[in-house]
């Protein structure tokens, strides 16, 4: 795996797999997510992985042994670590169908991405529902996907003032990218539906439904079907 | 247990952070002046993460239930027990009945009460802070109220004889206390953009001043200042960004990312407040004015080495000193 470090701060250090966003690059994040996973080393305080990096955060303490200034000795401990690397694939990636209730109150800007598009609200929906859905990263806000794959038939431009409350779980449209805000949150998407599923469970132990590399299907369901949903009690993806 | 009487402008319960979930997106939250925080502890014979109660600018009138042992540190809002001004960095005696209240902000704008024993908090994702927007941590996961009350996860009996409070006779060496200005100089290693920004930015950056906007809060501050910018456009991936990474927008004004920032950001980054700094930094006031100052990222690591060495004698000493008392 090719790979560049530098630092981001005094106490944190950036490996970075890659100038462009693209497939490889998704899948030696995840490896090196795992990895660190897998090996927790104790000067590890926690990573962040995005979309061409792995920023770990580590305790410069813990890296001041050995004549060295912490970044220089974390610097060396993350290239031992990458030898472990043994493979440049990862397993199985999952499938997430998320039910969504398009229009109405759940999505007031069903109507303006249609017009903006010249189609009708339904076309809208279709078209989303089938769109190849990979999540890239999970930021911005807990549990929050970052998913491409969405059709360009269906972009629209961000609300040029942004709602200052989008309800939780709420399925909006931001230029070619679709997502879900999974909390209350201020927000210029325009708003498509909503998913009665939760995507930030803070009493889980992993609190965010979905990971960078799962697939995403996006399903159609009626206000009654919305109504009426109950959470899988065991997911039996964990 | 104490109760809150009236709550002041933003009270909250803090720890060091939400540390392990960012990869989840959750924020780390914590207590924007990390060093009261764990000095505080300190004083009070806890572990420097315990949870600790957060005061802003206007401070919060609390009445205690049962005897307690605490310590003020972080900026000086007027501490007073019953009417009479206490001494901030120095574990006091508390009795049960003593109400403590906050007056005239005369340094920084934050300070921190810490309670012997810790708070009696749930532990959401294995942090007491308090996640406002998500509703989670703290006391059910907002700012604390008039009327609330928080229990205590140990008991005291106190002998304080007749006063309401007794402050021990030892406090934290004068040189430990940081001084908190209303226009600090504060260190800046280079951000991962930094060579991003065209000449003249990074020579306004280090040669003029930049004032604290009054949109600035736990999230980040934003800095009004001469507007910085790339030498041509370009687009960053979004990666990750810490406490103290300073973004700059396409408008050219900074932002300086605090406590309770996202986890990730799509704005290059021009520079990070060294670490050993940020305490200095979290205690300003919108409307104040600072100074960036260059230095590397050598000397950021060394200075915050020179002080966790301090802070671990401070440990020490305070450890010697329970055992004498004790004994």
């Amino acid at each position: 795996m090719n790979y560049s470090l530098s630092p981001l701060g005094d106490q944190a250090i950036v490996i970075t797999v890659s100038d462009e966003i693209n497939e490889q690059a998704q899948v030696n994040v995840r490896i090196l997510s795992l990895l660190l996973e897998e090996q927790q080393p104790e000067w590890m305080v926690e990573y962040i992985p995005a979309f061409t990096t792995v920023t770990v955060f580590y305790r410069p303490d813990l890296l001041s042994r050995k004549g060295m200034i912490p970044y220089e000795q974390a610097k060396e401990n993350v290239e031992e670590l990458l030898t472990l690397i043994k493979t440049e694939e990862v397993s199985a990636v999952r499938t997430v169908e998320i039910p969504v209730c398009y229009g109405g109150d759940f999505g007031p800007d069903l109507e303006f991405v249609a017009d903006h598009n010249g189609i009708t609200p339904e076309e809208v929906i279709d078209i989303h529902q089938s769109g190849n859905y990979s999540v890239y990263m999970i930021g911005f806000a807990p549990g929050f996907p970052f998913i491409g794959g969405m059709s360009e038939k269906i972009a629209a431009p961000r609300r040029d003032s942004p709602r200052l409350e989008i309800p939780e779980r709420t399925v909006g449209i931001a230029g070619k990218q679709t997502g879900v805000y999974p909390i209350e949150t201020p927000g210029g998407w325009q708003l498509i539906g909503r998913t009665p599923k939760r995507l930030f469970t803070p009493e889980e132990e992993v609190p965010s439904l979905l990971r960078a590399g799962d697939k995403i299907i996006f399903k159609q369901i009626s206000e009654t079907e919305y109504d009426n949903w109950e959470e899988p009690r065991h997911d039996e993806d964990h | 247990m104490m109760k809150i009487i009236k709550d002041g402008l933003l009270t909250l319960v803090q720890d060091l952070g939400r540390t392990g979930y960012q990869k989840y997106g959750v924020i780390a939250s914590g207590s924007m002046d990390t060093f009261a925080h764990r000095i505080g502890n300190l004083l009070v014979g806890n572990e420097e993460k315990e949870a600790v109660i957060e005061v802003t600018l206007l401070g919060p009138v609390i009445e205690f239930h049962e005897d307690a042992v605490l310590s003020i540190c972080g900026g000086d809002l007027s501490p007073a027990i019953d009417n009479e001004e206490i001494t901030m960095w120095k574990p006091i005696l508390v009795k049960k009945g003593a109400k403590l209240t906050f007056g005239k902000p005369r340094t920084g704008c934050r300070a921190y009460i810490a309670i012997a024993g810790g708070l009696d908090i749930p532990v959401v994702m294995g942090s007491r802070s308090t996640y406002m927007r998500a509703k989670i941590g703290g006391h059910n996961g907002r700012a604390l109220q008039t009327e609330d009350v928080i229990h205590f996860k140990e008991s005291f009996n106190l002998d304080t004889g007749a006063r309401s409070f007794v402050e021990k006779d030892w406090t934290v060496a004068r040189s430990l206390i940081p001084e908190y200005s209303h226009r600090p100089t504060i260190s800046l290693i280079e951000g991962p953009q930094f060579s991003w920004f065209d000449e003249k930015s990074l020579q306004t950056l280090f040669s003029t001043s930049f004032k604290v906007s009054s949109q600035s809060d736990r999230m980040g501050f934003r800095m009004e200042g001469e507007s910085l910018s790339l030498k041509e456009p370009r687009e960053l991936i979004s990666e990750a960004v810490s406490f103290g990474s300073i973004q700059v927008p396409n408008d050219g004004n900074p932002i300086i990312l605090l406590a309770d920032r996202q986890t990730t950001g799509g704005y290059p980054k021009i520079g990070q407040v060294a670490s050993i700094d940020l305490p200095i930094l979290c205690q300003m006031k919108p409307g104040e004015q600072l100074r960036f100052k260059q230095i590397t990222l050598e000397e950021a690591q060394k200075a915050w080495l020179d002080q966790e060495h301090s802070i671990q004698l401070l440990k020490r000493s305070i450890s010697l000193k329970k055992k004498e008392e004790s004994s």
